[in-house]
């Protein structure tokens, strides 16, 4: 900025008359800089217009509902803090949170954790013709929409599906169940659905960002007598960490957010075992019509979204 | 570089496992679309005769076309507008940088991390509101606006890194703002556009929360929230449901492949900068 502004004096200074004032000529620029500074503040308008329509006012109003008692539909009721009360006392919101966070493990440390494993190994041959086929073939996770992986699971989960034709192919027939089905599986079971998701991106990221490091390192490391696990945790994992903050924000909301692979896949069931808060906002607020409940349940899961992905950022972006 | 044979091995083995994971879903979907409409086809196992039907009957079922015709009036409500008013902010914010630049970019950055149910309630009843409910205008408006602080960054952060001197230039021969940004830099903000274009077709064809909870005609949602609704009423008939699913689909799966790389490049830079 003060570049330019110098810039510019200096350039017009030979082009001016040489009666011009120094004085007026400050005030013309200084008029063109205001008119600059209006248009550009202009373009910002519809971007800003949008954004405050959709997301800012929205956002408010969910505050502000979340202070009333309200079906939608008669008049609404002022009641404080109330249904903050009741959410820490309902099973039903608490358990859903714990469900969310649960799901953190495997939307997001799994998927990181398996594709650094993998990422690592294949580091080597990261340009050979496998593995740049192997793009293609991972990213598809990511292009289809989660609805959809949500429906081939439930078909592998399913009672007579892929994945326990598999366990009775290896003798493993007395495990199988109806994983989507049973309490004690179901949130594992969708679990592996955004793992599945995931796990592509995640080892292309963590790949990308292994070939960008120095292969000199690695040489010197070998020389010094490192082994494969002494390079990975001396070069490799140092070396990718913006990569591994990237790669675990953005699953991690995934996991916090989650609505479109659950809703789904289970609904919420059996017995709320996979319910998540993103589904039991929609539950709240669109079927049993207590939108100020939902509401304040939408404050609370914004501050748990903030709460866990803001140190992560700064943890990850800190150098 | 060194290179262990016993290396190479586990890498290639651990990346075909990788692959064979990823795919076999979809051939599962494939293979189970083909048995028997009405019946329920376990694992693998291989229909006697394939019923190529099956994707007939879904394509009525769904009334594919209908669907199709309805993403894609979605999709050019709302990318183009959002790729321009994004590249307008962008331009501002990141190049001109009017007083105040750094507040109203922070204001878009606190949208980054937002679930969009945090604000579906309140969507709800403002498009009820002002009469749009099921119609497509109640996707099409807010999702622009729910894509703008990514947006809005992503076209930013391009602009930032232009050079300064290449407006000074363009000034000093006498363009005014507009000349400078639709003569010369636009043209050099291709890349980003089209990176930015693949990324909010790809969601807003995905699309589910609001097409479910705004829309409630299947043939006036994205194809994600058509797909759900397919699924809600086809759900017992494994055969056809999965046949639709394919169908649903296929349309992404073709655009991907013809620009999987720009994809791929895009995919990758989104999660980064995201």
């Amino acid at each position: 900025m003060q570049m330019r502004t110098t810039d510019t004096t200096g350039r017009r200074e030979v082009a001016a008359p040489a009666s011009t004032s120094h004085e007026a000529r400050r005030r013309a620029l200084r008029a063109r800089r205001l008119r600059r500074g209006w248009v550009a503040l202009g373009l910002v308008v519809p971007a800003a217009a949008f954004y405050a329509a959709f997301v800012l006012r929205p956002l408010a109003l969910t505050v502000q509902y979340s202070f009333y008692k309200w079906n939608g539909v008669t008049a609404s009721t002022f009641v404080g803090l109330d249904n903050y009360r009741r959410l820490t006392q309902s099973s039903e919101t608490l358990g859903s949170i714990g469900n969310a966070l649960q799901l953190i493990i495997y939307f997001s440390f799994v998927p990181v954790l398996l594709g650094l494993l993998t990422a690592a190994t294949i580091r080597k041959f990261a340009t050979s013709r496998l593995a740049l086929a192997s793009r293609t073939v991972l990213f598809l996770p990511q292009v289809i929409p989660l609805v959809a992986a949500g429906i081939m699971w439930t078909w592998l989960l399913a009672s007579d599906g892929l994945v326990n034709e598999l366990l009775r192919g290896i003798g493993l027939g007395g495990v199988t169940r109806a994983w989507l089905g049973d309490t004690s599986t179901a949130l594992p079971a969708v679990g592996v659905i955004g793992a599945w998701v995931a796990l592509g991106l995640c080892m292309l990221l963590l790949l990308a960002g292994m070939t960008k490091i120095d292969p000199s390192l690695y040489e010197a490391a070998r020389i010094d007598g490192a082994g494969a696990v002494r390079e990975f945790f001396a070069i490799t994992l140092p070396s990718v960490r913006q990569e591994i903050g990237v790669c675990v924000t953005v699953t991690i909301i995934a996991a916090l957010a989650a609505f479109d692979i659950v809703y789904i896949s289970t609904q919420g069931g059996p017995a709320n075992s996979t319910l998540v808060p993103g589904l039991e906002i929609y539950y709240l607020g669109f079927f049993s019509r207590q939108v100020g409940q939902a509401s304040a349940l939408a404050v609370v899961f914004m501050a748990l979204v903030l709460a866990v992905v803001l140190p992560i950022q700064r943890l990850t972006r800190e150098d | 570089m060194i290179v262990s044979r016993r290396e190479t091995w586990l890498g290639r083995v651990l990346l075909i496992i990788l692959m064979v994971v990823t795919i076999v879903p979809f051939i599962s979907l494939f293979i189970t679309a083909l048995h028997k409409p009405g019946t329920y086809p376990s694992g693998l196992s291989l229909p006697e005769t394939p019923y190529w039907s099956n994707f007939v009957d879904a394509f009525t079922a769904a009334d594919m076309g209908a669907l199709l015709w309805s993403s894609a009036l979605i999709e050019v409500g709302v990318v183009p507008v959002a790729l321009l008013i994004a590249t307008l902010a962008g331009f501002s914010l990141g190049h001109l940088r009017p007083p105040g630049h750094r507040a109203i970019f922070l204001a878009f950055v606190i949208g980054l991390t937002l679930p969009f149910q945090a604000v579906i309630v309140p969507l709800y009843y403002q498009m009820r509101d002002v009469g749009l409910l099921n119609t497509r205008w109640a996707i099409i408006l807010p999702l622009i606006g729910l894509y703008m602080p990514f947006a809005v960054m992503w076209m930013r952060a391009h602009f930032v890194n232009m050079p300064e001197d290449l407006s000074e230039a363009a000034r000093i021969d006498g363009a005014n703002t507009w000349k400078l940004f639709a003569r010369i830099h636009l043209p050099l903000s291709t890349p980003a556009l089209s990176s930015l274009g693949i990324l909010l077709f790809l969601w807003t064809w995905n699309q589910f929360l609001l097409a479910v909870v705004l829309v409630d005609d299947p043939t006036k949602r994205t194809m994600a929230g058509a797909l759900g609704a397919f699924q809600g009423q086809w759900g017992t008939d494994i055969p056809l449901l999965c046949a639709g699913s394919l169908l649903i689909l296929t349309p992404t799966l073709l655009v991907f492949l013809a620009f999987q790389r720009q994809f791929v490049s895009a995919l990758m830079q989104g999660a980064l900068k995201g």
